[in-house]
């Protein structure tokens, strides 16, 4: 095939002849039947999100109407909308982001600000074993913790349930984005001698603010799609909640969890069109997120 | 070229003493009229050891900087410049690691001492880095005015007429004065390098250390920043890094050669008026250096 190895420049072959001889037709074959391969497992992972997109977008869009959005659900199938569902979405995320937001981003700020390299490692996969940890468990430490002891299930208890799945999220993309800000930056704040935490506040964290709100955002997405930890916590509800956090409170999946396993009809289409909302809800998120990323590439 | 020494009116010098040993006087030929002049010493070096962890990049180092010229720090790559310079303003100490030995005195005040605040002690000593680096999320006003803002002291009441000095004083006043509120990153990088120069004048600083500020500059914007180094001198203690030795010669007063030993530490090889150095040095290794032999 190829020249022998040592064989000296001055008795080489031509260079067409050798360039010919290295050309192997097998290792093109190779490279033909990889590239298919990978290309069959991609579409693989691009079918299902077709798939859901398609579905919910056309079972849903049949169920969306003005009172999916406006009304409470009547008794047992009768018509109604999802009222208590967005709502009750809307106020535990919302507390959630309340609790959540500030610890996780001052926790990424001490991580990637603050800590010592062994601390940072310590809290770093600490963020990391509670993201990973299955969210039903989530949710049941907050029945033991919140629910048990008042004998009551309760929205708080939901959104703390939500609060400890988005903290990890926050803590790890804020530290991530905060260390991306340029060392030099940091550097200049200090030499002018500006006190450490107003360097942090005043120049760490705007440089890294969009980044920060991303995690942010993503945090959220992610929350109002959770519905495990919410199914001995907050519980769900036929009542429109607005306020009342030690009572039980609905949820788009939560609702969209009951709906559909109802041998009604008309459930089971409300059910679709919550589950189109959620969809709409997750996805724009996701959407503006990588907007904003793409802008600031583009800008 | 005569050297002017004007007192700060603004600040009483704590304790002007003066040198105990006379950078003059360790050169051998000099001109008459440096040796007349009635330098003071701004920095005092003595026996200067500084770490990251184990290594220890600059070795036994003792220097005078004199008070309102501009000093030239020369030598190769990795020999320990920017380390020295930084711990003049304890940002040294901010690495992993990093260890200092020896005595650093400003204006004969031991700057490592329990009772300084590295912190206090960066309002008087300001720096200008390799990279223009204004913060990105403030407008050109904002910058100049971020260490005045995020100093913790007393606002004051003349911000705007101290923004406008200073923009003045950096030679980019004409430039900007009417987009104030535009970001400094949207200005050219000789640009933003005067905005950082200005950023550093606003808190009144005494010393101003620069890190190789122009070696990211095209050479027209190189030649402002040394125009505006002239301009300063006099009313500052100025030492600059740099590896153009054209540019130590045209700027300073005074420079010193760093080398760097077996052990990669960087020492101090000599120190003299930069006329002396450039033309007549004692060592031969700043000869060589100088004539590009190595480094
Ligand atoms: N933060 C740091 N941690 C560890 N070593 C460093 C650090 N900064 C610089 N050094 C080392 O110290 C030596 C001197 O570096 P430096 O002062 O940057 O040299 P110069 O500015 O003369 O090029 C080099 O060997 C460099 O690798
Ligand atoms: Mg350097």
């Amino acid at each position: 095939m190829s020249a022998t190895p040592g064989t000296l420049a001055g008795s080489r072959a031509p260079f067409a002849e050798r360039l010919a001889a290295v050309r192997g037709s097998r290792r093109r074959t190779m490279d033909r039947v990889m590239r298919t391969v990978a290309l069959a497992a991609a579409v693989v992972c691009v079918i299902p999100l077709a798939a859901i997109l398609l579905f919910v977008v056309i079972k849903g869009a049949a169920a969306l109407n003005l009172d999916l959005l406006t009304k409470p659900p009547k008794a047992l199938g009768t018509g109604g909308g999802a009222l208590n569902a967005i709502l009750g979405s809307l106020q535990m995320v919302a507390l959630a982001a309340l609790v959540a937001v500030p610890v996780g981003v001052l926790g990424g700020i001490y991580v990637s600000e603050f800590a010592s390299r062994r601390s940072a490692r310590a809290v770093r996969f600490g963020a990391d074993v509670l993201a990973g940890v299955p969210s039903i468990l989530i949710g049941i430490v907050a029945y033991t913790l919140l629910v048990l002891p008042f004998k009551q299930f309760n929205a708080a208890a939901g959104s703390v349930a939500l609060a400890l799945i988005m903290v990890p999220v926050i803590v790890r993309t804020t530290e991530e984005m905060l260390r991306l800000v340029p060392r030099e930056l940091r550097e200049a704040g200090y030499a002018l001698g500006v006190p450490t935490w107003r360097v942090v506040l005043s120049v760490v964290l705007p440089a890294g603010r969009t980044g920060v709100l991303t995690g942010v955002m993503l945090a959220v997405a992610r929350a109002a799609g959770e519905t495990a930890p919410l199914l001995f916590t907050a519980l769900g509800s036929r009542l429109v909640n607005v306020g009342e956090f030690g009572q039980p409170m609905d949820a788009l999946p939560l609702f969209i969890y009951n709906g559909a396993r109802q041998p009604i009809t008309a459930l089971n289409e409300q059910a679709w069109g919550a589950a189109l909302l959620l969809l709409l809800f997750v996805l724009g998120v996701n959407v503006a997120v990588r907007a904003r990323s793409w802008g600031r590439r583009a800008g | 070229m005569a050297i002017e020494i004007r007192p700060r009116e603004d600040q009483p010098v704590v304790t002007t003493r003066p040198t105990t040993e006379p950078a003059s006087a360790r050169v051998p030929t000099r001109a008459p009229e440096q040796a007349a002049a009635a330098r003071t010493t701004k920095i005092e070096a003595r026996d200067l050891n500084l770490y990251y962890g184990s290594f220890r990049a600059v070795r036994d180092v003792t220097m005078d900087i004199p008070a309102n010229e501009i000093t030239a720090i020369i030598g190769p790559s990795g020999c320990g410049k920017s380390t020295f310079l930084r711990s003049l303003n304890r940002l040294h100490e901010l690495a992993h690691g990093a260890r200092m030995e020896g005595r650093l005195l400003i204006d004969g005040v031991d700057i490592y001492e329990r009772s300084v605040d590295a912190v206090d002690l960066r309002r008087l000593v300001g720096m200008v880095f390799q990279r223009p680096n204004p913060f990105p999320t403030m407008s050109i006003y904002g910058n100049v005015a971020s260490g005045l803002r995020l100093g913790g002291g007393p606002k004051p009441a003349d911000l705007d007429e101290i923004v406008e000095r200073c923009l003045t004083r950096a030679a980019l006043w004409d430039e900007v004065k009417d987009h104030l509120g535009a970001p400094g990153t949207s200005l050219s990088g000789g640009q933003q390098q005067r905005l950082c120069i200005a950023r550093a004048l606003a808190v009144d600083p005494e010393v101003i250390l620069m890190d190789e500020p122009a070696s990211s500059l095209d050479p027209i914007a190189t030649l402002r920043i040394e125009e505006l180094m002239l301009e300063l001198r006099g009313s500052y203690t100025i030492v600059i890094v740099t590896h153009n030795m054209q540019q130590a010669s045209r700027v300073s007063d005074q420079t010193a050669f760093f080398s760097m030993g077996e052990d990669r530490a960087g020492y101090l090889v000599e120190m003299g008026q930069t006329t002396t150095i450039f033309t007549n040095p004692r060592e031969q290794l700043t000869e060589d250096y100088i004539s590009g032999r190595f480094g």
